[in-house]
Order: structure tokens, then C-alpha cells, then sequence
């Protein structure tokens, strides 16, 4: 219907905006009236999301003109950005920036980096800049997840951790099960999703692939790809967390800090 | 003048927090010395800081000035997980870790590189009344039960000073009263230095040779049972 009514594909592509904009729009608004308070969030949001990512598309379209070695400080600092976020889920973990910056580093940024040296992900703006995204972002919800679930699982543990701590133990094996349980929790989706690929689910980034006319089978090895890059950054960086997270919540002297 | 060393001394034990209000004091120039197999009762009402001075005696918390010395030795001087073997808690609830009650035991000497043989286990349970229940999972037993093998656990260390933290109070009327008497025997038998926080005096007076009364983190008297509770 659409295109009858717009004849390039950049005015089709602002209609199509608009277009789920609007519905956006009305359905916050009955939702408020429910009750649910995200009426007055949802414009701003919206808008927000659209400058961004235009802003994104720009500045993709900008680079592709340039060397593909430009997209390393993108990816970089969205690693940054990412801490930053994953900082504000866990405000009461001292040192909350740091940590999250070195374990993602170490996940997303040296999953990607193996990757693009394999030649798995080839050093081309086009693939570097979405396919690393996509890992940086999965690699932040993980991680937030995995620090989320750990601080809970110790506040509602304390007890426990420090009657092992009041019998010798170290800070690290008295924080041992908890952090096995939060890295365990924390990688869950992206396990399922794995698990479900194809059948309960086809990513965003197949259906891209298949829709600017890559083959199908290639898109869905490609997908199976990035699936798995997404599970081995997590994995990386909240394996790295349990190394560093313990000296986080205990002090120098082996007590249980107080996370307010 | 004492020429011997007492077993646990305090000296000027303060805590005090910092808060968005400002620095908040949790107990303020606390002392004593305890010899071999005294028990000092910790008598006070909720909030008066007895938790707060116990979790000073073995470390879980950091005075902010003051000495603990443990057989005459600054215990900020030794690995706080030397100290804790050294120093046992028992605390208001067991919080005992997911398993057997048997894993519960040895839990304490492992962390020391020690592995129980079964026997010494079996007796250890035998001691707090749960003869036999080495592989019951923790999971199944009542308040009273879970509390007499979080008392093995700590026994298992063969610690020298042994802390209790209101030991009885969350436990029924019965448990109470079984527990009470338990860890005033086990106390007894072994002639250890103890620790002993309640909020009934009653129970002080039947368990402790020495009384420390606490309020608003102050001592407001120290002495014998006999002087402040017999009177
Ligand atoms: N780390 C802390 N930060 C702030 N307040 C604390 C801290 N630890 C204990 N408190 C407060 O100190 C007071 C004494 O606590 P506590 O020693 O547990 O008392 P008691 O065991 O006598 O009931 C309470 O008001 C408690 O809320
Ligand atoms: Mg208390």
C-alpha cells in the first residue's frame, strides 16, 4: 500500500517509519490508560531510536568510502558506551565501569578480534560494523544479567557467605556457588536462542541478509555464526567477571562488603 | 597485676560508619578480657550493637579504632582466615550450605586443607544430639536440628574462642531451651572461652561468669553475673 504512495526507497523508508511510529504511539496511549506509565516515555523514546540510528546509517554510508580499519575505534567505543550501561543496572558495585569494561573487553572485543584475524568476519565496514554491534550489545545484556542476578543472589545470601567466611573459607569459594549460578542464569538466552534458532525464531540479521539478496543457506550459516559469537563474548566476559568480581564485594581484610 | 595473657581482650573497640547523614557510631570504646573457659554474656536490647562487637572479635567487620588481642597477639596481625578458624560464630540462624549435614561438618577444616574421617564426623553430630544424621540434607531439618549442626560446623574447627549470636532467639520455646542447654554444656565440657550475646537476661544469668551490658553501642556496665545479675 505504501508504495503506491512513495516512489524511492528513502521517501518509502520515512513512511514506513512513521507509519509504525504512529501505532507505537496509540498503543502507549491505551496502555496508559490501563495504567501502565509509558505514555509519556514513548514518544521520546521513539524518537530517540530513530535519531540514533539514522545517525548510525549516516555514519556507516560516511565510512564505506574510507579504510575498513575505521570501524575498530567505532566498535571500541561503543565497548565503551556499553559499560556505561552496564554500570547504571548495578550502581551499588564499587568499581561497576571498570569491571564490565575489562570483561567485555576481554568477550566481545576478543571475540571479535580472533574472529576478523580468522577471516570469519571479514574486515569490510559493511560486515564489521553490524556483526560487531551485534556482539557488543548481546555481550552488554549478558553482562548486565550476569552482575544483576550475582549482587541479588549475595544480598539475599549474606548469611551464608559470610558463615563461610566466619569458618575460614576464602572470599572467592565463599562467593563460588553464587557465581557459578549468575553465570550459569546469565547466559541462558543466548543458549535459547541458539536452541530455538530457525525454528522459534529468525534473527533480525538473516532476515536483513535475505531481504538485500544474500542466498538463504549462506544467511543462515552466517547466522549460526554470529549466534555463536554472541555465546562465546558472554561466556568470556562473565568468566572473566567471576575472576574479578569477588574483590568488588569483599574488602582487602575478607569481609562481606555492604551493597546498599 | 595479671601476669598471664588473657585468651580474647579488647581494648577501645570503636565502630564507626559512614552514612549520607554523616558518620554514624555503631559502638564506642568497648573493653574486656576474657581467661580460659569464661563466658562474658553480651546483654543489651536490639540495635545496641552486640552483633556489631562480635563481628569485630573474629573480623567480619573492621574496627574503626581499637585492639582485639587473641592469646595476647594483635588479631590484625594474622590472616583473617587463620583467625576465624581460631575464633567460631555461631549465629542467630544456622545458615547452613545446600547438602548433607555431614558436608556442613567438614565444611570448616577444608578450608584449612583438613579432611575429617568419617568417624570424627560421626562424633561431632553425636555431640550436638543428631546422632546418625550425617546424610540427612539440610534442607529437612527444623529450626532446632539445623541450629545444632551449624554448632558441630563451628566445633569442627576446634576453635579457641567461640562467639554466639543470640543462639536461641529464633527458635521455638522448646529449641530454646534444648539449645541453651547444649552450648552451656559443649562450653562447659571443653572449658572454652566464649562470647555469648542474648537479649534475655535470664538466660545470662544462667550461662555467663562475666556481663557486659550494651546501649546505644556504650557499655553501660561490665562485671560479674554475680554482681550485676544476682543482686
Ligand atoms: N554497616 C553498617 N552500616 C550502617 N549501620 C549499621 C551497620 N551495621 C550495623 N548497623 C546498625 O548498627 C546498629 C547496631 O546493630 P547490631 O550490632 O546488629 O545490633 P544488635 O545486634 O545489638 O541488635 C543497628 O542500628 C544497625 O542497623
Ligand atoms: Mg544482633
Amino acid at each position: 500500500m505504501l508504495n503506491l504512495l512513495f516512489h524511492t526507497q528513502m521517501s518509502l523508508g520515512v513512511g514506513q517509519a512513521a507509519v509504525v511510529a504512529v501505532l507505537a504511539i496509540i498503543v502507549a496511549q491505551f496502555a496508559s490508560r490501563r495504567g501502565a506509565k509509558i505514555g509519556r516515555e514513548i514518544p521520546m523514546v521513539l524518537l530517540r531510536g530513530i535519531v540514533q540510528i539514522l545517525l548510525v546509517g549516516f555514519l556507516i554510508a560516511a565510512m564505506l568510502r574510507g579504510p575498513w580499519w575505521t570501524g575498530i575505534p567505532v566498535l571500541v567505543v561503543m565497548i565503551f558506551i556499553a559499560a556505561t550501561i552496564v554500570r547504571r543496572r548495578v550502581p551499588e558495585l564499587p568499581g561497576a565501569y571498570t569491571l564490565s569494561l575489562l570483561c567485555m573487553a576481554a568477550g566481545a572485543g576478543g571475540v571479535l578480534t580472533v574472529m576478523t584475524l580468522l577471516g570469519i568476519v571479514e574486515p569490510k565496514i559493511i560486515i564489521l560494523i553490524p556483526v560487531g554491534s551485534m556482539v557488543i550489545a548481546q555481550n552488554m545484556n549478558i553482562q548486565s544479567l550476569f552482575l544483576n542476578r550475582f549482587l541479588g543472589e549475595v544480598r539475599s545470601h549474606r548469611g551464608e557467605i559470610e558463615s563461610a567466611l566466619a569458618l575460614g573459607a576464602s572470599p572467592e569459594h565463599a562467593a563460588e556457588s553464587y557465581l557459578y549460578a549468575s553465570f550459569h542464569a546469565s547466559l541462558i538466552p543466548a543458549i535459547d536462542n541458539l536452541r530455538s534458532l530457525g525454528i522459534v525464531w529468525i534473527p533480525g540479521m538473516m532476515a536483513g541478509m535475505v531481504l538485500s539478496g544474500t542466498s538463504p543457506i549462506y544467511a543462515a550459516l552466517y547466522q549460526f555464526v554470529i549466534l555463536s559469537m554472541i555465546f562465546i563474548a558472554g561466556a568470556v566476559s562473565c568468566l572473566t567477571a567471576t575472576y574479578l568480581v569477588p574483590r568488588r564485594i569483599f574488602t582487602p581484610q575478607q569481609q562481606l562488603r555492604r551493597l546498599t | 597485676m595479671t601476669t598471664n595473657t588473657a585468651v580474647l581482650e579488647a581494648r577501645d573497640l570503636s565502630r564507626t560508619v559512614d552514612q549520607p547523614g554523616g558518620p554514624k557510631s555503631l559502638l564506642r570504646n568497648i573493653s574486656f578480657r576474657l581467661d580460659q573457659g569464661q563466658v562474658l554474656a553480651v546483654l543489651g536490647p536490639s540495635g545496641a550493637g552486640k552483633s556489631t562487637l562480635l563481628r569485630l572479635l573474629n573480623r567480619l567487620d573492621e574496627p574503626t579504632s581499637g585492639t582485639v588481642l587473641l592469646q595476647g597477639a594483635d588479631t590484625r596481625d594474622m590472616d583473617p582466615r587463620t583467625l576465624r578458624r581460631r575464633v567460631g560464630m555461631v549465629m542467630q540462624q544456622a545458615y547452613l550450605f545446600p547438602g548433607a549435614a555431614a558436608a556442613n561438618v567438614r565444611y570448616g577444616p577444608a578450608q584449612h586443607g583438613i579432611v575429617l574421617e568419617d568417624s570424627q564426623v560421626a562424633d561431632l553430630i553425636r555431640q550436638v544430639g543428631m546422632a546418625g544424621y550425617e546424610d540427612h540434607d539440610v534442607s529437612t531439618l527444623s529450626g532446632g536440628e539445623a541450629q545444632r549442626i551449624s554448632i558441630a560446623r563451628a566445633l569442627a574447627n576446634q576453635p579457641e574462642v567461640l562467639l554466639l549470636d543470640e543462639p536461641t532467639s529464633a527458635l521455638d520455646d522448646l529449641s530454646k531451651q534444648d539449645i541453651e542447654h547444649l552450648l552451656a554444656s559443649l562450653v562447659r565440657e571443653r572449658n572454652m572461652t566464649c562470647v555469648w550475646v542474648t537479649h534475655d537476661v535470664a538466660q545470662a544469668r544462667r550461662v555467663a561468669d562475666l556481663v557486659l551490658r550494651l546501649e546505644a553501642g556504650q557499655s553501660i556496665a561490665f562485671g560479674t553475673s554475680q554482681e550485676l545479675l544476682h543482686a
